[in-house]
């Protein structure tokens, strides 16, 4: 991208027509390039605490513990594009593993279980959607609700027993390679997933639909925008990956209970936003998204290294969510106030609403 | 519109009723409610003993100091999601410090819990209102600090954990004793509740937090700081967090690190079925209040009418579905009011 004088873009320039990208590409390409740096510093970080950490293997491995949250970061990152939030991906990864894990008692094949699991996070993905379009509920309230009802549906059905025994063929993802390489499997399949989620927001329709929804909801719908449906197909896009996650934790643990994936929602949802996705929509990448999970897991990984417990990184993990935003717009408060200092009316100038 | 014509009898009543419910938007809750108490008191006759009824409105009590603040920053058009980690960290202080200094009076016990509350509020509504961050962004960070700072102080003290033994008598009795009959303990959250109504509903400073929520620029356009304004509504969230916390420290007298863990959903939980809007700038703490109750009958009922074995892990999920079908129903019947209102208009 030649560079276009960036100072009068962040300073809030109108930039018209097919222009829009070059005003927008700069901004977004700042930002990941701050998580690759971060990310860097995160793996530099690492490498002193632990000789082994270099290690390709270890590194690999290491992974497959935040393999879930990323999956369950992908359709997070779509919805909070449109505008939207979903706050029961966690309990619904439980719901599904736990449906999951009843129908394996009750005698099923163990893939027409992973089925049923399927198929109950794709219908509670379908019921959010259908309560936020029909009744018209913030999705904020709705998914909190529902937040409490298949996390409460996943502890009633098991109480507080525990099930696994499950066979081979199902359990342990974690532990197969992809042929002769040291690449696990969850990090197989989140590369696909993320693929796909990259090609769905930013290569169709639909994606830009998405978009369009986030910017400006209304003006959407005037320009024939089907927004319900686009919201519907989301939400129960959001619970069937859900519940996929919630099957691969199952098999990485090799056990199902009823707490299981707690409080994963709010890392997919600090995974999307450190990633640079607008919480109040129509901006964010999937590529930020996912740049912004290795950051925070491999983060993690490294406090684990040097002997922090887990309770005690929720500060770190939560210094970087509020930096994330905070100083971005800092920044930006301060370039306009320092361009009406010299006098230009830059500050004045409305700002640009982001694509 | 000739108000006055006799033929139109029957359409003033109606508009009247249309009116009293769309004044009084808890009436549908407070049905839910009744409906509750009366399948419970049938099902299990313990539910209105005294000692049963006690239960209740000690539960409620702390949910309710908390609710308030909340109330105020939704109201706002905010939200705090770090309330119930506010909470444990000033549970977990003050019992540490009562443990330390046995001496320390009871209201001094109940100020210092609300100064720490103050400080972490403070934090956050510097984030929203001057660092600009959104409110569920920056509490859902400040969440994950405060309760981490909870380990960090209680690894630092090297204090885990604080049962009644370590703590002074005189304070426990904050949960037992009684002022003319009533105990002391419930006092606390009736006059907070009689003060947050008065405040919301007939001061300045009050009316302009629904301003604010409402329409911010038409706010700011009006001579409203609603910097200010938004600050003001998470210091107070946060020192009723810390008070609730110590009240949560008397009447259980038993706190470790994971004290008010989730909590925050509850507490959104109670103010959303109340009928404030997640919008902002509508709602009240009177409806706060029946959804508290609310909650606590809930919670009471599930344990008398069922195996108390399996109603802890089902509650959740009743939890969910009353959220949703208050929420579902307030809608509704919003939609419906705000149809007829528009005929009338018509």
């Amino acid at each position: 991208m030649s560079a276009p004088p960036s100072e009068q873009t962040a300073g809030g320039q109108i930039v018209t027509g097919p222009a829009t990208w070059r005003g927008i590409a700069p901004r977004l390409a700042r930002w990941e390039l701050l998580l690759v740096v971060l990310l860097i510093g995160v793996l530099i970080y690492n490498a002193q605490l632990s000789q082994y950490f270099w290690d390709s293997q270890n590194i690999l491995d290491d992974t497959s513990n935040f393999m879930e949250i990323g999956l369950l970061a992908l359709p997070t990152t779509l919805i909070i594009i449109a505008g939207h939030i979903d706050l029961s991906v966690g309990s619904t990864a439980a719901l599904a593993s736990v449906i999951f894990a009843d129908r394996f008692q009750a005698g099923w094949n163990v893939w027409l279980c992973c089925l049923a699991a399927l198929a109950i996070g794709a219908l509670a993905g379908l019921f959010n959607g259908l309560i936020i379009t029909r009744v018209k509920i913030p999705s904020l309230v709705v998914t909190l609700g529902t937040f409490a009802l298949y996390r409460g549906l996943a502890n009633g059905i098991l109480g507080n027993t525990e099930v696994s025994g499950f066979p081979d063929s199902f359990v342990g993802i974690d532990l197969r390679y992809l042929g002769t390489t040291h690449i696990p499997a969850p990090l197989i399949i989140f590369a696909i997933a993320a693929v796909l989620t990259i090609i769905l927001l930013h290569g169709t329709v639909f994606g830009r639909y998405v978009f369009a929804i986030g910017n400006n909801e209304q003006a959407s719908r005037f320009s024939g925008v089907a927004v319900d449906r686009v919201v519907v197909i989301l939400f129960t896009l959001s619970g069937l990956v859900s519940a996929f996650a919630g099957l691969i934790l199952t098999s990485r643990l090799q056990t199902s209970r009823g707490d299981l994936a707690t409080n994963f929602e709010l890392q997919a949802i600090t995974a999307a936003v450190l990633g640079g996705a607008n919480i109040f929509g129509g901006s964010g990448t999937i590529y930020g998204t996912v740049l912004a999970l290795f950051v925070i897991g491999l983060l993690q990984n490294g406090l684990t290294l040097a002997n922090i417990s887990g309770d005690i990184q929720t500060i770190a993990i939560g210094v970087l969510l509020i930096l994330s935003i905070l100083l971005p717009g800092l920044a930006r408060r301060g370039r306009v106030a320092f361009g009406r200092w010299k006098g230009g009316d830059a500050g004045r100038t409305k700002r640009l609403p982001a694509v | 519109m000739s108000v006055a014509a006799p033929g139109r009898r029957f359409t003033m009543d109606r508009r009247r009723l249309v009116n009293t419910v769309a004044r009084f938007r808890e009436f549908g809750i407070l049905l839910v409610l009744l409906l509750l108490v009366v399948i419970t008191a049938i099902g299990n006759h313990n539910f209105l003993s005294s000692t049963n009824i006690e239960g209740i409105a000690l539960d409620t009590a702390i949910l309710v100091i908390l609710a308030i603040g909340e109330t105020v920053v939704i109201l706002t058009r905010n939200i705090d999601l770090s309330v119930g980690a506010v909470l444990g960290f000033s549970a977990l202080f003050v019992g540490v410090v009562l443990k330390v200094h046995p001496g320390i009076p009871v209201p001094i016990a109940l100020l210092l819990g609300a100064a720490v509350g103050l400080l972490f509020g403070l934090g956050n509504g510097l984030l929203v209102a001057f660092g600009e961050v959104p409110a569920i962004i920056a509490t859902l960070g400040t969440l994950g600090i405060y309760r981490g700072l909870i380990f960090v102080y209680s690894t630092g003290s090297n204090q885990h954990e604080i049962t009644a033994s370590d703590l002074p008598n005189n304070f426990l009795a904050l949960a037992t004793q009684t002022f003319l009959g009533v105990k002391l303990f419930l006092i606390i959250p009736v006059l907070l509740i009689l003060a947050a109504g008065y405040w919301l509903g007939q001061t300045q400073s009050g009316r302009e937090m629904y301003a604010v929520g409402g329409n911010s620029t038409a706010a700011r356009l009006a001579g409203i700081n609603s910097r200010r304004t938004v600050l003001l509504a998470f210091a107070l969230s946060g020192a009723l967090a810390g008070l609730g916390g110590v009240l949560y420290l008397a009447r259980y007298a038993q706190v470790d690190t994971l004290a008010g863990n989730g909590m925050e959903l509850n507490v959104i939980a109670a103010v959303v079925i109340g009928g404030t809007s997640t919008l902002g700038g509508v709602g009240g703490v009177l409806g706060t209040l029946i959804g508290c109750v609310l909650l606590s009958v809930i919670n009471n009922s599930l344990v008398l009418l069922t195996d108390p074995g399996s109603a802890q892990f089902w509650s959740r999920a009743v939890y969910g579905l009353v959220i949703l079908g208050a929420v579902v129903a307030d809608a509704l019947i919003t939609g419906r009011l705000q149809r007829a209102l528009r005929r009338r208009r018509a």
